[in-house]
């Protein structure tokens, strides 16, 4: 017999939700249940630490490497977005190697696609923009790639820019997991990796869309935009995503 | 367990229901012994790449609707890994290998020639149809670099002569080269 | 019906006695390396001259596994003359059975006292060359699935476990984590369903030691498989292999078939309750599934994308299951582990690597092939000796160890005892075992091109440093090779190489600046020669200038 239960998603049965640890991040002491990340507990006691891929309410990924923090006694870097809290761990969230890597990868994520924010529909309201200031990256040193990126305009209410995605798949895991339609997946690998619907379709053609709206919110970027509207109005709410969980689950009780 | 003959309705010549396929009972073999779960979706592609030579869209779509697979999911398995092709095959294929042992032993410079010579790159096929070109990532023959596969057959010790020489017997479409079908079948897996 | 030991010997039994009753047996070498020189036709033609001959009563032809000596293929062995020749082709044949009776056929015989073959120690390959690897008896004749007998039949799972331990070995797939250890971590998960996967994705191109035993023992691996099965408390395992081997793929099929026709997996295997199933699941031309948790998501038939670890496999792995995954050859090892005592193996290799390790030798080597030395034996033992040195009397540059993973060693360090510590000293790895020699026709930069190509197309995509920073880093390296580049790209270079190796998520982009690395350490001359003067000291890279005068 094999196993037909689905698998993406399982979750992990080898942590235990009720036991509480104590640790310390930045010299401050803080506690936190077993199965909550590093990323969890330092918001949970103010601590900022930048993120790209991850989003309240979805799956982790792991992917953008910039929650990427130290933790005492390991020569290696660690994602705070899925690497859970241990009994005295000490985490230090902003050294200056960290800080210095973080602003590499960002400088990296502006090279490899075409980010002109003077003519972004996103300018002012982007995430990716954000980490930018925040990082104190001014200036990209590496050769920009500058592949030719393709814009889907096919949907009659969204549009999709290649120029600006940066793959952190938000868009993939919110249709996938919450909307259920699993639209969006992503073709190719590498560098050629490309965010596609149905069997790389145009997007208005797509036989799953249900034209929730769901991945324009989610996306941090301008890759995913609805149609009409200004730059002063293109701002996007992520935040409904918790909120949609936990009354679904109010509703499953 | 869902029934193995109905299908969707579908377009393609091969799906048709009036010239039912017996290369797609092979696929539907497959799925079957696996019980039509989703993880089945790697050696079904295989199958069906095993079969037809190549991923049809239709073909993809009749696979996702059997295992419940999300269309995109078929898509992105079928670009990720290289084994898979979305493009009919030539008639012949000629596989460099690009491995440590090969390009250390000169089949990049191999490579250029021959890319030169049928006007196309690696993973294309000439306008008419006749030689795919593809490269690998070793072949595990490395004692006998550079090596390659002509057709489903592994050729060790490669020069560009040997190389160009093969190409040439095949566009001028050597009488006493008739491929056989254990050939076709080779060429398929030895991607 | 159950099998019993008594079944088992008497198998091997008839077997050699059906080998013996021949007066000469003829080994054809039926591996990929010398099918792709037609050896198959050389059997048929051997056959068919004995049967012309009249002799098929004295003679018995076999299709054994890989010999070793690859380069010279066809290779054919005959005992017991002892006698092995070399390039055999079908036209031979006559003279071949002719002369079995008196001397040997001079002009194709490969010397009996060479080095490659006296040097070595084979455990892993001890049957490779020698038995006929689609026939399940031939494996028994050799002692083969008494290991696992005597596991499931006079050992608890924790005595397994302790043989392992004792005998030091570690993972051959690369990093070198002690096997001992991970079986125990997977033995002391709770949960009843747990897994055993085989990797035998073999990736790193230019290696072909996990090819060359699946292809010439399959069964060896199966019985390994059986045993970690029984040690950690699993019932099914899987192999994934490539699809780019289909030999190996046809010889396991083969192989899992006839072990379960015998009952050696199945339920009950040797009156026990316990049970063993084994599954083959091909692989689709994706380098980073060697990667355990890429692996896992391909066997469950998704996209072959690492994911963080923690969680390990050992503990949440295949279908959410604790995992055993080990490479082909650690599993090779562990028959004759049970067999002849943890003790027995900790005895052989080196302080801190004990046991043998194998070899593909290839490149700028004259004996190009498999090899099993211990661990600690030297390079220069390695590529002068058994190796033969360098072909046309050129000079030795370095050995490219442990593929895009790895490095470069130079020739200072010839005399260094190779094991996993002293590689990782010099900046190379052990790697899985492939070792690519290169001559002073080698350019480094251009080496490092060559694998950073390899890691950039080989990237999932799925984490930003190694997905933009290898193509970054390919980019300059390719401006360096075409003599466009410049000194500060010298310094890019190291810099995108330590943010790449720092910050990515899984070992593929962990490790991808390596060869970089280690060319830079030992060749920085040879970079800052394309820089500076544009220019190539091998010659292998068209410099600006040149470039244009040629086209
Ligand atoms: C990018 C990458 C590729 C790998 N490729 C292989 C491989 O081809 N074969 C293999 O056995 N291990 C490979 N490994 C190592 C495996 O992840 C794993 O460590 C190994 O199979 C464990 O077996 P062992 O403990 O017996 O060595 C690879 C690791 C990485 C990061
Ligand atoms: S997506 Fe953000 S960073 Fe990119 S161009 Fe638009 S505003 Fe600028
Ligand atoms: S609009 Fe909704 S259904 Fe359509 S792709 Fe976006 S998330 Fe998926
Ligand atoms: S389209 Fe937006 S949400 Fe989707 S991967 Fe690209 S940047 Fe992320
Ligand atoms: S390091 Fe490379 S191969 Fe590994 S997850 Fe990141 S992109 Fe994929
Ligand atoms: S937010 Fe943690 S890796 Fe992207
Ligand atoms: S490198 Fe070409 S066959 Fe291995
Ligand atoms: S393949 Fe025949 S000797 Fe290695």
């Amino acid at each position: 017999m094999t196993p037909t239960a689905p698998i993406a998603q399982k979750p992990r049965t080898d942590v235990n939700p009720v036991r509480i640890y104590t640790l310390r991040i930045d010299g401050r002491d803080v506690s936190g249940r077993e199965d909550e990340t590093i990323l969890t507990v330092a918001r949970q006691n103010g601590i900022f630490i930048p993120t790209l891929c991850h989003l309240d309410g979805l799956a982790e990924r792991g992917a953008c490497r910039l929650c990427i923090v130290e933790i005492q006694g390991s020569p290696k870097l660690f994602a705070a977005c899925v690497t859970l809290v241990k009994q005295d761990m000490d985490v230090i969230t902003d050294s200056a190697r960290i800080r210095d890597y973080r602003r590499k990868i960002l400088e990296l994520i502006f090279s490899e696609r075409n980010h002109v924010c003077a003519v972004c529909v996103v300018n002012g309201n982007c995430e990716l923009q954000d980490l930018a200031v925040k990082l104190g990256m001014t200036h990209v040193r590496y050769d920009y790639l500058n592949p030719p990126q393709s814009v889907d305009a096919s949907h009659p209410r969204f549009s999709l820019d290649h120029n600006r995605c940066v793959l952190c798949l938000r868009c993939i895991r919110v249709c996938k997991d919450i909307e259920g339609a699993s639209t969006w997946d992503i073709s190719g690998r590498g560098i050629h990796a490309r965010i596609i619907s149905d069997l790389n379709q145009p997007w208005g053609e797509s036989e799953t869309c249900t034209g929730c709206g769901k991945c324009v919110q989610v996306c941090p970027t301008g890759a995913l935009s609805e149609k009409g509207k200004s730059v002063a109005e293109m701002t996007k709410r992520p935040q409904f995503l918790p909120y949609l969980q936990m009354m679904r689950k109010e509703a499953e009780i | 367990m869902t029934p193995a003959t109905a299908s969707p309705a579908l377009s393609s010549p091969s799906l048709s229901p009036a010239t039912p396929d017996k290369r797609l009972r092979i696929i539907d073999r497959t799925m079957r012994l696996h019980g039509y779960a989703s993880h089945a979706l790697i050696e079904t592609l295989h199958a069906v790449q095993e079969a037809f030579g190549y991923l049809e869209p239709d073909l993809m779509r009749y696979v996702a609707g059997r295992l419940k697979v999300p269309l995109s999911r078929v898509y992105a398995v079928a670009t990720f890994y290289h084994f898979f092709t979305l493009k009919p095959p030539g008639e012949h294929t000629c596989v460099l290998c690009k491995g440590t042992a090969c390009y250390i032993s000169g089949t990049a410079e191999i490579f250029r020639k021959v890319e030169e010579m049928l006007g196309i790159h690696a993973g294309e096929t000439t306008a008419d149809g006749k030689i795919s070109l593809m490269t690998a990532r070793c072949l595990g023959a490395c004692g006998l670099a550079p090596a390659g596969v002509f057709d489903g057959t592994v050729v060790g010790n490669l020069t560009l002569d040997t190389v160009v020489n093969k190409l040439q017997a095949w566009r001028s479409h050597d009488a006493d080269h008739r491929e056989s079908a254990g050939d076709r079948e080779n060429r398929n897996r030895c991607r | 019906m159950t099998l019993t030991i008594e079944n088992l010997q008497e198998i091997a039994k008839t077997e050699t006695d059906a080998v013996e009753s021949y007066r000469y047996r003829i080994n054809v070498c039926m591996a990929a390396g010398c099918l792709s020189c037609r050896s198959d036709v050389v059997k048929a033609s051997l056959e068919e001259e004995i049967r012309r001959q009249g002799k098929e009563k004295a003679c018995l032809v076999r299709g054994v596994g890989c010999l070793g000596l690859c380069a010279v293929g066809p290779l054919i062995d005959i005992s017991p003359l002892n006698v092995t020749y070399q390039a055999v082709q079908p036209s031979d044949a006559p003279e071949i059975i002719g002369s079995l009776t008196g001397a040997p056929v001079s002009r194709l015989l490969l010397p009996a006292d060479q080095p490659f073959f006296s040097r070595q120690k084979k455990i892993v390959l001890e049957n490779c060359g020698i038995i006929e690897p689609e026939r399940i008896e031939s494996y028994i004749a050799a002692g083969g699935y008494e290991a696992l007998y005597q596991a499931l039949r006079q050992m608890s799972p924790r005595q397994v476990i302790d043989e392992v331990t004792a005998s030091g070995l570690r993972g051959r797939g690369g990093a070198g984590f002690p096997t001992g250890l991970k079986w125990t971590t997977v033995y002391k998960a709770r949960q009843a369903v747990k897994y055993v996967v085989c990797n035998a994705d073999e990736g790193d191109p230019g290696a072909f030691m996990d090819r060359s035993v699946l292809e010439s023992d399959p069964h060896r691996v199966i019985e390994g498989m059986a045993i970690a099965g029984y040690a950690v408390g699993a019932s099914r395992g899987y192999i994934y292999v490539r699809a780019e081997y289909p030999l190996a793929v046809e010889r396991l099929r083969r192989a899992i078939k006839q072990a379960k026709r015998l009952g050696v997996l199945g339920e009950n295997i040797f009156n026990t309750p316990f049970a063993f199933d084994i599954q083959l699941r091909l692989g689709a031309g994706a380098f980073v599934c060697g990667e355990e948790t890429a692996l896992i998501a391909s066997i469950e038939g998704r996209l072959g994308r690492p994911r963080p670890r923690p969680p390990f496999p050992a503990e949440f792995g295949l279908w959410g299951c604790p995992t055993l995954i080990n490479n082909v050859e650690t599993l090779a090892n562990i028959a004759p582990i049970v067999r002849r005592g943890g003790g027995w193996f900790a005895g052989i290799g080196t302080e801190k690597s004990k046991g043998t390790k194998v070899f593909a030798l290839a490149g700028k080597i004259n004996n190009t092939g498999l090899i099993e030395v211990p661990m600690g034996t030297t390079l220069r033992e390695i590529v002068f000796d058994i190796g033969g040195g360098i072909p046309a009397g050129r000079r030795f540059k370095a050995v490219q160890t442990g593929g895009p993973s790895g490095g470069c060693v130079p020739e200072q360090f010839l005399d260094m005892p190779v094991d996993y510590d002293s590689l990782r000293e010099v900046g190379a790895i052990m790697g899985s075992g492939g070792m690519i020699v290169m001559d002073d026709g080698a350019c480094m930069v251009d080496v490092a091109k060559f694998f950073m190509e390899f890691c950039m197309s080989e990237s999932c995509g799925k984490c930003a440093p190694c997905r933009v920073g290898t193509t970054q880093l390919f980019g300059i390296l390719e401006r360096i090779t075409a003599g466009d580049g410049s000194i500060e790209d010298i310094d890019t270079l190291k810099e995108l190489c330590d943010l790449v190796g720092a910050t990515s998520l899984c070992g593929l982009g962990q490790t991808a600046p390596n060869p970089v690395k280690s060319t830079l350490r030992y060749f920085e001359n040879e970079y800052t020669a394309h820089v500076r003067r544009h220019h190539c000291e091998a010659g292998v890279c068209a410099m600006g200038k040149a470039r244009e005068a040629t086209t």
